[in-house]
């Protein structure tokens, strides 16, 4: 226990502290580069600032991957049981993906002018249903004909048939892909608080410090934004040891 | 009366490239309580045989009856078995066990399940492993939980498809003793598809050989062996003689006869 969590608090103190080395050494001032020493300061000045920004920007993160998770649920779904779905879907799904989605925040801005926060989670949500549908797809798919037919034989339905063996099978591969989405919709609330004037959110936050050259804010933001991140993905392990542990193999 | 009547069966997948028939008037009657081992050259139609008894598959022309009945769809008395014993990793041994009780019977008490589950697994000789996970387990112990998983709901009709194709010789001997005394406690009647011929002797009442793609029936050989067969039987003149006479049949299936 004490390795478990002892190991990635050291290496995460390592990195500050190399950090403060590097800007120490150059003699960076702090409008050229921040050092890990001046965020206390910055964190101390707009804590209740921080706490409002975080919890919006968290809120609607979680929100967009919820979006995510059942949208994308349902897509697999779609691509996994039919081989139409997946010839017709497959090439619309990877071109979307592959748009830069900073293109469509004014897209989303004009249709739906002032609904902030829908925009957000929109975007959160835009950005990270992809791994999911695709695993969810690609898990439901891949499943060995025995699997079914020792359940089909017994004359079982297919929802039956889901439910015992296709979506517990395809567990792992969803929290796999669960831990990239994670991430991916955090860029997507962001983009959208950074990008979007007079955003909310930790982002917003980050832009007043760039509108004032105040970079201490900024990288006090930008460490917040890796711990909400590193929270919620730790969320997403905790889920996983609980709904999939089964899959997980002791390391050597 | 025959269990399961199969008369006159013929049928084509539909490949990109045309039809492929796989079988071609394939006859086979199986009397209630017996069993049947079925042996033929690999890709002969074996595994498309087991579909269509199971109902999974509905065949081109002829027909598969259970009871005199039209097999047109898959029904609670069947089991199955594969090569792969396909157990749910994330469920315990005994949990895989009782799964096709879930489906059959799921207004049954869980206790009930779990001590007709316990009772098979003892017969297999896998008592203290129900709360194992199947990734703990070797390939021999998998396969016999998934015996045990095929027969749980008491099925009239257990099939068997190369079940123990995948083990090393002496854990499949072991296996085929587990089969024979399950064989003396419960009441299913079996298709068992094999390639191994001493197997077919050892298990079947009667071994039925498939000639190659499109498969018919080539041979009907009853085994007039006693029904508690030790591995020692194998190595007598009378088994060795309907080995033997296996073996030819084989080679006629392949289409090589006389190259000996």
């Amino acid at each position: 226990m004490l390795r478990r969590i002892g190991v990635p608090v050291a290496a995460i103190l390592a990195f500050l502290l190399l950090w403060e080395a590097i800007v120490r050494l150059n003699g960076w001032p702090n409008y050229v580069m921040a050092s890990p020493s001046d965020l206390p300061a910055a964190y101390a000045r707009f804590w209740s600032l921080f706490l409002l920004g975080g919890w919006q920007t968290l809120w609607r993160t979680v929100a967009g991957l919820g979006l995510a998770v059942a949208f994308g649920t349902l897509l697999g779904m779609a691509m996994g049981f039919s081989r139409l779905a997946r010839d017709a879907l497959y090439p619309l799904l990877v071109g979307f993906n592959a748009i830069p989605k900073a293109t469509l925040v004014p897209v989303l801005s004009l249709l739906f002018i002032g609904q902030h926060d829908f925009n957000t989670v929109m975007m959160a949500f835009l950005i990270s249903f992809f791994p999911i549908a695709v695993s969810v797809g690609i898990g439901l798919s891949t499943l060995e004909p025995e699997y079914r037919d020792i359940l089909r034989a017994l004359g079982a339905s297919r929802v039956t048939i889901f439910r015992k063996i296709a979506l517990p099978k395809t567990l792992p591969e969803f929290f796999g892909a669960l831990k990239v989405a994670v991430t991916l919709a955090f860029i997507g609330t962001n983009l959208v608080e950074i990008v979007s004037p007079h955003g909310r959110g930790l982002g917003a936050l980050f832009q007043s410090g760039a509108t004032n050259g105040d970079y201490p804010l900024m990288f006090a933001v930008l460490i917040a934004l890796a711990a909400l991140g590193i929270l919620l993905y730790y969320a997403v392990v905790f889920l996983e040891r609980t709904f999939a542990g089964w899959a997980e193999r002791e390391a050597t | 009366m025959n269990l399961i009547d199969i008369k006159g069966v013929s049928h084509a997948y539909r490949t990109p490239s045309g039809p492929l028939p796989v079988l071609a008037g394939l006859d086979l009657g199986v009397p209630a309580g017996t069993f049947a081992a079925v042996v033929g050259p690999s890709g002969c139609g074996k595994s498309t045989l087991t579909r269509l008894v199971a109902g999974l598959m509905i065949p081109d022309t002829g027909e598969v009856r259970l009871h005199g009945e039209r097999v047109r769809s898959p029904r609670k008395t069947v089991g199955m078995a594969f090569q792969n014993p396909v157990l749910l990793e994330w469920r315990t041994i005994l949990d895989n066990v009782i799964l096709p009780l879930e489906i059959v019977a799921p207004r049954t008490s869980r206790a009930s399940r779990v001590a007709r589950a316990e009772e098979l697994l003892a017969l297999v000789g896998l008592s203290g492993f129900e709360g194992k996970k199947p990734s703990e387990l070797s390939g021999g112990m998998r396969q016999r939980a998934s015996l045990c998983r095929s027969i749980v709901h008491k099925p009239e009709v257990l099939i068997m498809d190369e079940p123990f194709g995948a083990l090393d010789n002496f854990t499949r001997e072991d296996l085929w003793q587990t089969m024979r005394d399950l064989r003396a406690k419960e009441p299913f009647t079996c298709v068992l598809i094999t390639h191994d011929l001493r197997e077919s002797v050892f298990l079947g009442d009667q071994v039925i050989v498939l000639s190659g793609r499109p498969a018919r029936t080539q041979r009907v050989m009853p085994v007039d062996l006693p029904a508690d067969r030790t591995i020692d039987i194998l190595y007598e003149p009378r088994a060795v003689a309907m080995l033997h006479d296996l073996r030819d049949e084989i080679r006629i299936a392949q289409g090589r006869e006389g190259a000996h």
